[in-house]
């Protein structure tokens, strides 16, 4: 269920949702954001202690004018866990998330308890070039994003409103997101992790949909290069989104990950 | 009423089809369509015509900056600036302008303003634009986030190193300097006028407004679409108790004048078809990206210049349609008199920024229309606006304490007193690349 917390006097409102009991887990939403409909965060839930909170910038948190770079997100969330007082947690990023998520364990190698990259961004093969995502029209996007693009859920993704004043707000907000996540991402998606993804100490999970054509899975090797404990797996009929595409086995994944 | 003959300086020869075969004209547009032997002609012949202007009685010549583009190609408009400075005498270097977010650091452009401002005897119009999206963010690779907040910080520092009469540290965000002392300062004291281009931003009224800089709208839909822009800008300004000085808003405006009606849409028509749909076919993707315009910007309803939408509303016009609705004023002297006049009558607009080549005009075609307006439309509306003072113009050194360039014949070569002949004048004459 969604809740708000206000942390630093007030300068940070945060959207988050929050789903169970149990150990807590820190989930770090990509440059999509969540959308307020992601049932593999409920069904983790039956497991964890989920915490998902929007970046601010993104849905209803505010103060995105004071997160600049990937270090002040990371400092955000570092912020963000001390109030909820869960000084260290699993934490599980997703594409831009994922990003953000290796920084925050990097920083403060003590935060992670376990770490799981999803579709992970944070370096850049030049052999490999990551499409640019900014450039890419949404009649292009889905492609890129959905093993395959004509299944219901990447339709629902897809969907354009026909109301003219829900596709300006849906425009206003696509524009809000992708321009918090420029800060992070433009116009290379490589922010200097390289240096610093060798202090991450808990174990990591690379999970990966096979069909992953945004990041692809090539980039799990180069995280299992860089971070030293890490265990990679591929998710079949996946794409940049295993958790929606795939939803059980993305869930198994984690779960099984975490629990052992 | 001023006239400002302003150059995007095109390559002429993109290959039919080019819309069909390519995404897009700007950012990613392939390279092996550039002859740089035919662009060594097309510069020049646009320096020859932006020359003839100043001899034919334009108040300005206009330049600007442009990125990785078929559409205009003057990655650095001060070069031109600078080649004109010399070869010209009389009309404003506009110069509309410079993307100051890009330069680091800043001063860079406060010192090549001054020195082309020293250099032409203080005719320098400085221009600062934000730059395109394709320029600023995909090109040149800005966090769209925050280009506008480093072109703030850039504009703050640029005005104070002209100003400051004593070398001071800055502490910006993005640009930090110990010293800043700007050798030569500009001529124009304590700088020239300030020109603030824009592409319909709705922030930038409130900055030109503020600033008290001229603010130029730039647009391909002509002035009837113009029109809703100009009233914002001209509601911002009433608000904040400024006078509606005409010559404070610039508009740019395709004019294609030939000496009929028909005869206008028979030399034109061609050009303005390649003008828009190979130079402004921009992939929509580029056009915009995501944090470049404000959502208030966006809100406003304000379409982009290029990309989807923009396309979209050119789609399948006719040239009645661009001439009726006002994407061009075309046609005979009179006829262009008239809709020029009620143009700039209806925006409240005292600069104009005139194109008279675009697309794949040829050299003497642009000279034809040129020697028509300034002939037989540009005396006549000079005094269209009696009650008002331009402040937005510079105000150059008298004639007599000006430096003349020493004249040179280009067609010899002078070797230790020998004299070899380069090129016969007529070879010179045939030289263009039409």
């Amino acid at each position: 269920m969604k809740t708000t917390h206000k942390i630093r006097d007030g300068k940070f409102s945060v959207e988050t949702w929050e789903f169970g009991s149990g150990e807590p887990l820190l989930y770090i939403h990509g440059a999509g954001g969540l959308t307020g409909f992601d049932p593999f965060l409920e069904e983790l839930g039956k497991d964890f202690r989920v915490i998902a909170p929007h970046l601010p910038g993104f849905g209803e948190s505010t103060g995105g004018e004071l997160v600049e770079d990937v270090v002040d997100a990371a400092l955000f969330y570092h912020q963000l866990m001390d109030e909820l007082g869960i000084p260290s947690a699993h934490i599980v990023g997703h594409s831009m998330g994922g990003m953000l998520a290796s920084e925050t364990a990097a920083l403060d190698v003590h935060r992670a308890k376990k770490l799981v990259l999803v579709g992970s961004a944070g370096f850049w093969l030049d052999e490999h070039p990551i499409p640019d995502f900014f450039a890419l029209d949404l009649s292009e996007l889905g492609s890129y994003l959905f093993h395959d693009p004509k299944s219901p859920i990447a339709q629902l993704f897809l969907a354009i409103p026909d109301d003219q004043e829900q596709l300006v707000e849906m425009y206003v907000e696509r524009t809000k997101r992708l321009a918090m996540a420029s800060k992070f991402l433009w116009p290379i998606p490589d922010r200097g992790l390289k240096k610093r993804a060798h202090r991450i100490a808990a174990p990591t999970l690379l999970l990966w949909g096979e069909s992953d054509r945004l990041i692809p899975p090539v980039y799990a090797g180069e995280f299992a290069k860089r971070i030293k404990n890490t265990k990679t797996e591929t998710l079949k009929a996946a794409g940049h989104l295993p958790m929606y595409e795939q939803p059980e086995a993305f869930i198994k994944a984690v779960r099984g990950f975490l629990k052992s | 009423m001023k006239f400002t003959w302003f150059h995007l300086m095109p390559y002429r020869y993109l290959p039919d089809g080019f819309k069909d075969k390519y995404r897009s004209v700007w950012v990613d547009i392939p390279r092996n369509l550039y002859d740089p032997k035919i662009g060594h002609r097309l510069y020049n012949d646009y320096l020859d015509q932006l020359e003839l202007a100043d001899r034919l009685g334009f108040d300005g010549l206009g330049v600007n900056e442009h990125h990785q583009n078929g559409y205009g190609l003057m990655p650095s408009p001060n070069i031109m600036a600078a080649a004109m400075a010399r070869r010209t005498r009389n009309a404003a270097l506009v110069v509309l302008g410079n993307s100051i977010a890009l330069y680091n650091p800043p001063v860079r452009v406060a010192e090549e303003f001054a020195m082309l401002d020293v250099i032409s005897g203080g005719r320098l119009v400085a221009g600062f634009p934000v730059g395109t999206s394709m320029d600023v963010n995909f090109c040149y690779g800005e966090v769209p986030a925050t280009i506008r907040e480093k072109y703030y910080e850039a504009h703050d520092l640029i005005l104070r190193a002209w100003k400051e009469p004593d070398v001071f540290a800055f502490n910006g965000k993005y640009t930090k300097l110990r010293y800043v002392n700007l050798w030569p300062k500009p001529l124009q004291q304590p700088h020239p006028p300030i020109w603030i281009p824009g592409g319909g931003s709705i922030e930038t009224w409130d900055f030109c407004a503020d600033h008290g800089h001229q603010y130029s709208f730039l647009s391909y839909f002509g002035y009837k679409a113009g029109k809703k822009v100009a009233d914002g800008y001209w509601k911002v300004m009433a608000k904040k108790g400024k006078e509606l000085n005409p010559y404070s808003l610039g508009f740019a405006q395709v004019i294609a004048v030939a000496n009929t009606d028909k005869e206008a849409e028979e030399l034109y028509a061609p050009h303005m078809d390649y003008f828009y749909s190979r130079c402004l076919h921009v992939y929509n993707g580029f056009a915009d990206a995501p944090g470049y315009r404000t959502p208030s910007t966006i809100r406003a309803g304000i379409v982009a210049q290029v990309g989807k939408e923009a396309s979209l509303r050119r789609e399948g016009l006719t040239w009645k349609d661009f001439v009726d609705e006002g994407y061009i004023i075309a046609g005979s002297p009179k006829t262009v008199r008239e809709r020029l006049t009620e143009a700039m009558k209806s925006l409240n607009c005292g600069h104009l920024m005139m194109l008279q080549q675009i697309g794949s005009m040829p050299p003497e075609l642009v000279r034809m229309g040129m020697e028509l307006f300034a002939r037989e439309v540009m005396p006549h509306m000079r005094g269209l606006w009696p009650n008002f003072q331009d402040k937005w113009s510079p105000n150059p050194l008298p004639e007599p304490e000006r430096a003349m360039p020493a004249p040179i014949d280009l067609r010899r070569v002078e070797t230790n007193g020998k004299t070899v002949h380069a090129a016969s004048p007529a070879a010179h004459e045939s030289r263009s690349a039409k």
